[in-house]
């Protein structure tokens, strides 16, 4: 019988996030690469979006249902997802890198005894076996990595691999495996939604904003050219550490790494820091006083003149071809 | 209690990466070398917690690496722990070997607290709180941007997607750091001076077997500088048309 490969999906509020659906439709071309047969598994109470994924190309989902597992619970969603890979003997599980995924996957490892693959950007199966390329130095740099044990637990960077439909997917084969008595020593008992309407980290565009925003007043600018464009606000490190700004939105090496569609950089400078965590983003502009500043060497297109000037007229523009 | 904080020893963050002669790991000449960033939030959370508690509890700095960590935990004496101890091995970076050194000594030394920053900032590893937990069958709370021990019992808020969890839990138990969670406090002179004093302890560790090997370090592709399309507003409508027509992105 082939190996298996086990797509752990996340759920909250009973809906499959979007990274799950990455996770499915890499686990099965995985699956077809590496000869494995590809099963995916969703731990939770209520979910309603379940058979969403067979179009991604799963038929087999299990779902491990309990109502105490509706939020996540570390000790319990790794205790139902390792004994189940236990008693189902799989040698590859695969999970999100979000929140839940990195709290989660390290854990799995151990409960397997598998090496851990975090972060990967890519996953090459031509050689016959698997090589992952994962960022380090929040991107100043990549390692490609193999793992040796024989169980692994993979992490896949959301937003990275595609989430792609399978031509006339079979009907979906959903087991629902209750859990008796699960293990919820440590467990999420409420969420506090931030301010913010959307996390950096999530974005398909970023507005971010640096010192060259000359202060923590000015940053509405920011936000409504964010506003006009339906994008996420960020800002510097130097901005956050003076205090302008929530840390969540920190984009750089001691903050997130993203890779947005777009990334409009106003105001900052580019410190190597903050170039490590967004030079990854498929366009960037840059707006910048000083046209020597480091950020116009990774930036696409940029405007070397007054950040507050600028912003002001391109939120007028952005408008202008929105509404048409 | 006996609290551990594991702290580690990185490049600084504003160090522009090279490759090595071995195309595997980072050219280490003129790099400066700093106190892992969230590792720093362990440290102050360890001696936040000791002050709360009082008594006899006493805060242990552990560190995996070679004679140079010394530095980073000579670092968090001053900042006000007790006492230190290098697992020294100078070939352990993987996460799965320095959580086991870590978590043995953690379990020859009874502490039932431990932190450690949420990521290190060189390999970007999120996962050796964890796994240092797994091994010992401790609770783990991740990303914790606020913290609340009381007895037994840990209240916490976590950093995910969009907004914070809180999340219950109970000793014994690994923290994982986040910025936010407290503001690090400097080394007072007299702190340098008696940390200078502290002795580390020094504890050979073996290296354990290699589940993730590294086959080659690449610097991303470089990006091609692009153009500037003007020095005040009124290029705006310029940037705006290249971003409709060419880049397709608005």
């Amino acid at each position: 019988m082939a190996n298996k490969i086990l797509a752990v999906l996340e759920q909250r509020d009973g809906i499959l996030k979007r990274s799950a659906f990455e996770v499915v439709n890499t686990a099965y071309k995985l699956a077809s690469q590496l000869n494995l047969e590809a099963e995916a598994v969703v731990v939770g109470n209520d979910v309603s979006n379940i058979n969403d994924i067979v179009s991604y190309g799963i038929k087999k989902i299990i779902h491990l249902k309990n109502a105490d597992l509706a939020n996540y619970s570390s000790s319990g969603y790794k205790k139902a997802v390792v004994d189940y890979a236990k008693e189902t003997d799989t040698d590859y599980i695969i999970l999100s890198n979000t929140s839940l995924g990195k709290d989660l996957a390290p854990r799995i490892a151990v409960g397997l005894n598998a090496g851990c693959l975090i972060d990967c950007t890519s996953l090459d199966t031509s050689s016959g076996e698997l090589i992952a390329t994962r960022p380090i130095y929040a991107g100043k740099a990549f390692i490609e990595v193999k793992c040796n044990s024989i169980k692994k637990v993979i992490t896949i960077r959301p937003n990275v691999f595609k989430a792609e439909h399978v031509e006339n997917p079979a009907a979906a084969d959903v087991i629902i495996k209750e859990i008796t008595s699960p293990d919820i020593k440590t467990r999420v008992v409420e969420f506090k939604k931030s301010e913010g309407k959307l996390d950096v980290a999530e974005a398909d565009i970023i507005v971010s904003g640096g010192r060259g925003m000359k202060g923590p007043e000015n940053f509405h600018l920011v936000e409504e050219l964010a506003g006009s464009l339906g994008a996420a606000v960020g800002a510097s490190r130097a901005v956050v550490d003076a205090g302008w700004r929530p840390h969540r939105e920190q984009v750089g090496q001691t903050g997130k790494t993203v890779s947005p569609t777009l990334y409009i950089a106003c105001g900052i400078s580019g410190a190597v820091q903050h170039l490590a965590g967004m030079s990854s983003s498929k366009y960037i502009v840059a707006i910048n006083k000083d046209k020597d500043a480091p950020i116009f060497t990774i930036a696409d297109y940029g405007i070397a003149g007054d950040t507050l000037e600028i912003i002001p007229v391109l939120i007028e523009e952005i408008k202008k071809i929105k509404s048409n | 209690m006996k609290i551990a904080v594991c702290v580690s020893h990185v490049p600084d963050t504003a160090t522009k990466v090279k490759i090595g002669q071995d195309g595997k790991s980072i050219d280490q000449n003129g790099v400066t070398y700093i106190i892992n960033p969230y590792d720093e939030f362990a440290v102050e959370e360890a001696l936040k917690t000791k002050e709360k508690i009082g008594g006899d509890t006493e805060v242990i700095v552990l560190s995996v690496g070679s004679e140079k960590s010394k530095e980073t935990i000579r670092k968090a004496l001053a900042m006000g722990a007790d006492k230190g101890i290098l697992l020294k091995n100078e070939n352990e970076f993987e996460s799965f070997g320095v959580a086991k050194a870590l978590s043995t000594e953690i379990k020859n030394l009874g502490c039932d607290l431990v932190f450690c920053g949420k990521q290190s900032v060189d390999y970007d590893n999120t996962i050796t709180g964890q796994l240092i937990a797994e091994m010992l069958g401790y609770s783990c709370i991740t990303v914790v941007v606020k913290l609340d021990i009381d007895g037994n019992k840990i209240k916490a808020e976590t950093e995910i997607e969009g907004g914070r969890e809180v999340v219950e839990s109970e000793l014994p138990a690994v923290i994982t750091t986040q910025k936010g969670l407290n503001e690090p406090r400097y080394a007072s002179l007299k702190g340098i001076m008696a940390a200078k004093k502290k002795v580390i302890e020094e504890k050979p560790v073996k290296s354990s077997e290699k589940m993730i090997e590294v086959l080659k370090m690449n610097l991303p592709a470089p990006k091609q500088a692009g153009r500037i399309v003007g020095t005040d507003s009124s290029a705006v409508p310029e940037l705006v048309k290249l971003l409709h027509e060419e880049a397709k992105v608005i």
